[in-house]
Parts: C-alpha cells; structure tokens; sequence
C-alpha cells in the first residue's frame, strides 16, 4: 500500500497549478494532474516541442512563469495522465487514473478540482462538417502547435475570443474570411464599465479591433452563422443577421471559406465534482450549472475543494486567486500553517473575477438561440442525433436529461454527453417553458474520459480463466 | 501601413521535418507537434466516419473531448489532436463500422 499524500489536484491550470504552489509552500506533500503534458491550462497552453522558438505572447509568458514556479517546487507534476473515476473510502480520496492506455490509483487526503472549463456551441446546420472546429479549440490549436485551422476561415461566436483567435490566425499567416459575432457593439458597451478594471486587457483588445478593421476583415456584428455549406469539406458559410431575441430573422450573407471557428461561450466542467459528490446550482452568470464552493474553494464535503473556472467562469485571474487560495485552507485543514496573506487574498478574489464576469456575460444564452438548430441539426454528435429525434423523445414523455439519455442514446457515445447535454437541457427548456434551473445535468457516471477497456480488466490474463471440464457426453 | 500587431510569421521556428503517413499517403510533419497540426497543413480534414450515419467527421474541440478526432495508430484509436508526429508513424482513419 503505497502512502497517501496529502494532497491531489486535477487540473494545471492558472487555478489548479497555483493551488498546488500554495499547498506545497505550506508544507503539504501535493500531487498535481492534468491531461495535458505540461501544466498551463488551456489559457497558458504550452508550445508543441515542434515549436523551437516563437514570439512571446501574455499568455506563453503567464504560463512559462507558472512552469518555473512548478520546476522549482516541491510539487510532483504528473503529465498525460486521465483521471477516469473519482471515489472515497473514510477520509482517503481515490483519484483512478489511466496514463499510456496503462491504469493508476492515486490515494490523497484531500482532493482539489480545478477542471476548468468546456466551450458551450449551439448546433447549426453543417456544424459537423470536417474543417468546423471550436473556438475555444482553435486558441488551443494555435497555442500548442501555432497552426492555423484552414487557408480561409470564418470565425464565428461570442465574447472576446473571436477577436483573439481572427488576430492570431492573421499573425500565423492565415486568412480571415470574416468574424461573425452574436455579439452588438451595444452588447460590448454594456460591459464595459466592468472591463475597465483590466485595461491592459482592454487595450489589447482594442489593438485587435484596429487590426483587423485596418486590414479589411468584414466583422459582422449581430450575426450568427445559420448554415454551414459543404458536405465532406467547407465551402463556405452563410450568415445571418439576428433580431432583438437572437433569432435569426435578417439579410442573409454567403461567406466563403474552408475552416470555421465556432463558439457560445464556456461552461464550467463539473463532472469530476458531481462524482466526488458535489451539489450543484444553476448560475446563468457563471456559465450555467456550478457546483456550490466557497471563495476559498472549501465545499461542504470533507476534504473537497473546487476552484477556477470549474466552479463558475470568472476568468484566469480570480482562478489564480481561487486556486492559490483553495491550496492554502486545504493545507490547512490537514494541519499545516495557514499563510498571512489568505484573509487579503480572498478580499482581492471579487474585483480579479470583475474582467472574467463581463466576458462571461457576453455569451448568455438569449431565447432567439434555439431558432439556429433546426430539426435536422445534429445536436448528438456521437451517435448523429437530429433535434427532430430528441424533439420526438420529448413528445414521448421524457422529461430529463437522464430520460432523453436512455430513450435516444444522446450522451452515451465516446464524449460522454459533452458536447450535446447543454444544448439539449437548453433545447428542453425553451420548448417547454420551463425554468433552466429544473432541467439538471444527468447523472454522473465514470468514466470521465474514455478508457480502453483494457484497464477495467487490470490484470486479466486468458490463461487465468478457469475452464470447467467438458459435461459427460 | 504599419500594422498594428506584427505579423509574427517569419519569427516562429519550427523543428526539423519528419515523415509520417496518413492512410497510407506520404506527408511530412515537424518533429513534436500533433498529428491534427500536421493533418491540417496538408489539408487532410475529413478525418472520420460517424459510426451510426457514417457521416464525414473532422477535429472539432482539439482538447481532447470529443473524440471526433480519433484515427489509428498501431491498432489503437487515438485522438489526433494529442497524439505527437514521431518519423515512420503510420495513421489511419477510421472507416465506418455499420450497424446492423
């Protein structure tokens, strides 16, 4: 039986990673995982080993200081490795995980969730069209491996992220076709009081702006792509202008393009949560269902801590803050020095999340949304399920996520719901009228990730397998 | 017109090139960066069948997630968008499997 150590945390992010620094500081002996090989994030995403050198961005310098700090640390990083289940015997947390298709079990003490955040896309016509990718997806693209998504892309979706993924693909040599945002410069007005507490950040965004309008790329505010054009590749997208409610209801625009980018927006990652037996909440303004933590990251389960944007999406600062913080009072918990600048840490976590809320809000769902899926949208991606075929599921009587899972399969294939149950749940409310708080996420269920079936039968051997002798003839 | 962010494109290097196949084709990679990376640069997308409707299917996340992604490698399903080009991998894309 190997020791437990104090403290494992999923995650490397600017939450997780963090949390690992202040907990190792205190004294803890802290294990830090995360799928990735190198710890970052999505937002402070390390380069490929293909990329030798490259011009430093805010983001590289963030996560390079973070990699140092780690380096230099009595952390234990451990790199591509999966976490697939989550279970609990007396105060000892189980964390299984899988690393080179080979299982591992890692005991702990405490657990600390910094999972991070998904990107949330409302279905359209075409979206699984090969040369579609994620908005969100494409910043890791061009983070990791500094690769544009196509020769000509349209990227589409709310929030910043639009403006940040269009610069970099034009600084990498690429084409913006057009940007396409839901998004109206009224929209961006509203936030901006909340914006002005990062200016650097506003400047920055700004320079995009200029940028991209100095070199002619259209940007289509109050739009929406309403239909992907192409079957086995893009040619092109059509663009919509949308009315008050979301809704597309205006002048039609074709684009041409071979790459699309396509985003609504992040939601916090709570499956891990749920299996260590979270309670969860609906918070539209956090990015939707989050399980209840503390600024602290402290949950009412003994020896649980969830931070960063796994626990509502307020950005990488406060996650910074979350995370340095959860690590502290976990630490603490177990016996070690609480550190003198956790009471001004915590009163400094409100104004970091300020930024992070402002973007956040720039991608709540509006009722007009559900008129982009049509009914022979696929809204399941891994089993091909169209909106008619939940649609009909609904009719039937179901009434849960859960229920739509058993009846249609929707969820149940290799991604495990994660790109269909928020638009379904969303999909379910709008239809029915009903309030997004009564429609929760299902059940659930290991694995967290997909596992080859070879770790479930940890050491199985054929010989091993006991044959009884052949019945009389 | 002096733009405003530099284009950036000269300064990245790029690790040496290696060779890798792709259903069976020839296409060269640099050394470290993902199989996706590499696939996109030579404009391969389509990447997949959906099993149930066999659909054609590309990267879609690049995290991970979805598994839209995957193809073969040594008869294992991997996801392209962490499986690293080494010289000589050879890649697969997974054909339908049909229901019945």
């Amino acid at each position: 039986m190997i020791d437990p150590c104090d403290i494992v945390i999923l995650g490397a992010g600017p939450a997780g990673a963090n949390a690992s620094l202040s907990a190792a500081r205190a004294g803890a002996r802290v294990t830090l995982l995360d799928e990735q090989t190198q710890p970052g994030g999505q937002i402070w995403r390390a380069k490929s080993a293909a990329i030798i050198k490259a011009q430093p961005t805010p983001e590289s310098d963030a996560g390079n200081t973070l990699r140092d700090c780690l380096a230099n640390s009595a952390v234990t990083f451990v790199g591509d490795v999966r976490v697939w289940q989550i279970e609990r015997t007396g105060d000892i947390w189980q964390v299984y995980t899988v690393a080179d298709g080979q299982p591992g079990k890692i005991e702990a003490k405490a657990l600390i969730l910094a999972t991070g955040a998904r990107e949330y896309v409302q279905p359209i016509p075409g979206w699984t069209t090969p040369g579609v990718i994620g908005l969100a997806g494409a910043t890791a693209l061009l983070k990791h491996d500094m690769t544009p998504p196509g020769v000509a892309t349209v990227v589409a979706g709310t929030g910043p992220l639009v403006f940040f993924t269009a610069s970099e693909i034009r600084r990498l040599g690429g084409h913006v076709a057009a940007i396409v945002t839901p998004n109206t410069r009224r929209d961006w007005l509203s936030v901006m009081p909340a914006m002005l507490s990062r200016p650097d950040l506003v400047r920055r965004g700004l320079a995009w702006i200029a940028n991209l309008t100095l070199a002619r790329v259209p940007v289509l505010w109050g739009h929406a792509i309403t239909r992907v054009e192409g079957a086995r590749a893009v040619n092109g997208v059509v663009a919509t202008k949308l009315d008050a409610s979301g809704a597309p209801k205006g002048k039609k625009r074709e684009i041409a393009a071979d790459s699309v980018c396509l985003g609504n927006g992040l939601i916090p990652a709570v499956e891990a949560a749920q299996l260590a037996g979270a309670d969860l909440r609906y918070h539209p303004e956090l990015g939707g269902w989050v399980p209840g933590a503390m600024t602290d990251g402290s949950t009412k389960i003994k020896g649980l801590y969830i931070c960063g944007d796994g626990a509502g999406i307020r950005g990488a600062a406060a996650a910074e803050i979350q995370g340095k913080l959860a690590g502290m009072v976990a630490a603490n918990q177990l016996g070690f020095d609480l550190a003198p600048d956790f009471e001004a840490l915590k009163s400094a976590h409100a104004r970091a999340a300020r930024f992070g809320l402002a973007m956040t809000a720039l991608s709540l769902q509006k009722p007009g949304d559900q008129a982009l899926t049509t009914p022979e949208t696929i809204l399941c991606r891994c089993e091909s399920l169209s909106l008619a075929r939940i649609t009909a599921e609904i009719a039937k009587g179901a009434e849960s996520i859960n229920a739509i899972k058993s009846g249609t399969r929707a969820g149940m294939g290799a991604c495990g719901g994660k790109f269909c149950h928020t638009a379904v749940a969303r999909m379910m409310a709008a239809s029915q009228g009903v309030d997004p708080a009564d429609i929760p996420p299902p059940t659930a269920r290991p694995p967290l990730r997909p596992v080859p079936a070879s770790v479930f039968a940890e050491g199985f051997d054929y010989d091993d397998l006991p044959i009884s002798k052949p019945a009389p003839l | 017109m002096t733009p405003l962010l530099q284009n950036h494109r000269s300064p990245v290097q790029r690790a040496p090139m290696v060779s890798f196949t792709f259903e069976g084709e020839a296409l060269s990679a640099h050394a470290g960066e993902t199989v996706l990376s590499a696939l996109i640069r030579a404009v391969h997308l389509y990447l997949r069948d959906a099993p149930e409707d066999g659909a054609a299917r590309g990267a879609f996340c690049c995290m991970g997630l979805c598994q839209e992604c995957l193809v073969l490698v040594e008869g294992r399903r991997v996801e392209s968008c962490r499986q690293v080009v080494h010289d000589g991998l050879a890649v697969e894309a997974l054909k339908r499997v049909p229901h019945d």
